[in-house]
């Protein structure tokens, strides 16, 4: 019987995906362990506590919610104190955030604030009596490194996408808590939080994404990437390094070693030769579909269905056939 | 302007990896090594900041084996004024035992800022620069893609999942820079030159106690090797039918 705390994570008040995936690996951790609790952490503003039954349904047992009027955005010195506050006092085994922008923020912050370490970006982790055995992809994902961490809470910043979040419907006792710092003495503010490239669905939240290379010779041209992504529906569109480099897509939109690592069901290359730097970024994904115009291209290499030729004749075909199988259901 | 910049040393991405008897790490023949690329960004913005906004000095460090002096020149070489190792044989995967060390050189430094990559693209956590922060009880802001400082106040932009944060803190500051910030710049023949010469000062790592620690490493399970279905768009209703039967992801 071993507790978890799951930071639950939120953006303009509403949970992000990862927050779900957090909860679900604490939940199923916490089974594991003989079936301790798993407390869930919610910060933000007045009225984040309404999202409390949401972590409920992915198997949280507690919601600490933490709001004032100041934190309507992330604020990293008030989350780093509150999480470390609760991790202290709650007497938790473990400690589990996601590997996002705003938990590769937080989560060492909170470590250093408990002096214990942390386990970041990892896929996937197994709570021990004395350990935690935690495996992470390094060297550009060449490499998978089996990771010992000692020491309690045992911190934990777990990869968007690695684990699967899984509905485990709980009744949600909910407790409300102050921030353990005052907003307003925070030395770092958030001034503003402004949307990137459109509205679409996020790289990181997508269980597919349509990707798109240099292949496709201009900024507009990225229509037809755009075109195949709604066809399949539920799908983010992401680019290469030389097509943000460009300026043809926002630098948020950049799949590789150093921009975005992603892992979805489906990840459709169009264009896109395979560059190490690029592969490092998606070669996690469990379906890889390539198009491009030379066959000897890298990318052939790791996809799991290939076609050879010209992506302005097969993109705009391919979204007519997924349109035509669609429209049969 | 003084500022640190904290860089690290890592092998060359491009190269073939094999796994050391010892399973734990990778077989060195044929290894290069190189300044991460994460870091070489920090330092160009250190650099760039200090000559538009001069007087002051950059400082490099870096912890590890004697092999990081090579690094080092180079980052010397770009344009640093001095040079620290922290001495260590080996650099743990631990990142608070790696941030105690620096904490302890980088405290009575006087920086105004103290950079840092994002991560290193060896143990790609990127978890050293915020827990140094920590340490050193100083603001902190990671992943920035564009900075302005002026008058003892900086403002940052941190990209985020499909959005971007601005971002105030007043200096010192410790701060991660992301890439696309800076390109950085190439040592020139006179910098190469004028490196040998600059001081690069030799200490030991007062490292902290490793609690995340190697057990195994291992290549990643190879994916079966790629399969071309077809050629041109007739090929694409085989594609449609094994991404339904087939993969079940459509």
């Amino acid at each position: 019987m071993a507790n978890m705390l799951a930071f639950a994570e939120s953006r303009e008040g509403a949970l992000r995906k990862v927050a779900f995936e957090t909860v679900s690996a604490a939940r199923s951790a916490a089974d594991a362990s003989g079936g301790g609790e798993v407390h869930a952490l919610l910060v933000g503003a007045p009225g984040i506590a309404a999202r409390a039954d949401e972590l409920g349904r992915y198997g949280a047992d507690v919601v600490i919610v933490a709001e004032h009027a100041a934190l309507d955005h992330y604020s990293p010195e008030v989350y780093a104190a509150t999480t470390a506050d609760r991790l202290r006092a709650g007497g938790y085994r473990a400690g589990l955030f996601a590997a996002s922008a705003q938990g590769r923020d937080l989560s060492p912050r909170v470590a250093a604030r408990l002096g214990v370490s942390l386990a970041s970006d990892v896929i996937d982790f197994e709570i021990q009596a004395d350990a935690v055995i935690a495996r992470h992809p390094a060297y550009t994902g060449k490499v998978i490194v089996t990771l010992r961490l000692t020491g309690e809470p045992a911190l934990v910043a777990i990869r968007p996408g690695a684990i699967a979040p899984v509905e485990q419907p709980r009744t949600v006792r909910v407790e409300a808590a102050a921030p353990a710092m005052d907003p307003a003495s925070a030395r770092v503010r958030v001034t503003a939080v402004t949307q990137g490239g459109n509205s679409r669905l996020d790289i990181g939240e997508a269980s597919v994404i349509v990707s798109g290379g240099r292949g496709l010779r201009a900024a507009e041209n990225f229509k037809l990437v755009e075109d195949l992504a709604d066809a399949i529906g539920n799908a983010a569109v992401g680019a290469t390094r030389a097509v943000t480099d460009d300026g043809w897509r926002p630098a948020t939109d950049q799949i590789g070693q150093t921009g975005r690592l992603v892992s979805p069901d489906l990840y459709v290359a169009i264009g896109i030769s395979g560059a190490i730097q690029h592969l490092a970024g998606m070669r996690t994904a469990k379906t890889i579909v390539a198009i491009n115009k030379d066959k000897d291209a890298p990318i052939f290499k790791v996809a799991d269905y290939g076609i050879v030729g010209d992506l302005f004749e097969i993109i705009p075909r391919l979204t007519e056939e997924i349109r035509r199988v669609r429209g049969g259901h | 302007m003084k500022i640190a910049v904290c860089i690290k040393r890592v092998p060359d991405m491009e190269m073939r990896f094999s796994i050391a008897a010892d399973r734990k790490s990778l077989d060195q023949v044929g290894l290069k090594y190189e300044m991460g690329d994460f870091d070489g960004y920090a330092l160009e913005v250190a650099l760039q900041l200090v000559e538009k906004q001069g007087p002051g000095e950059v400082v490099v460090i870096s912890l590890g084996p004697d092999g990081v002096q090579e690094m080092l020149r180079k980052g010397l070489a770009m344009g640093a004024s001095r040079a620290v190792q922290l001495k260590a044989d080996e650099v743990p995967f631990d990142g608070l035992a790696i941030a105690k060390a620096l904490a302890v050189e980088l405290k009575d430094g006087g920086y105004d800022l103290i950079l840092f990559g994002r991560m290193a693209t060896d143990t790609a956590s990127g978890t050293v620069g915020p827990m140094t922060a920590e340490l050193l009880g100083l603001p902190c802001v990671t992943a920035i893609s564009h900075l302005d400082v002026s008058a003892g106040q900086g403002t940052a932009r941190r990209d985020l999942e499909g959005a971007a944060e601005t971002v105030s803190f007043p200096l010192p500051a410790v701060l991660t820079i992301d890439e696309g910030i800076a390109r950085p710049r190439l040592a020139s023949l006179k910098g190469i030159m004028a490196a040998k010469k600059k001081p690069l000062e030799t200490k030991a790592a007062q490292l902290g106690e490793p609690r995340l620690t190697v057990d195994s490493i291992a290549l990643p399970a190879d994916r079966p090797p790629g399969r071309i279905i077809g050629e041109g768009a007739d090929a694409v209703p085989e594609l449609v039918r094994l991404l339904q039967t087939e993969a079940k992801v459509l």
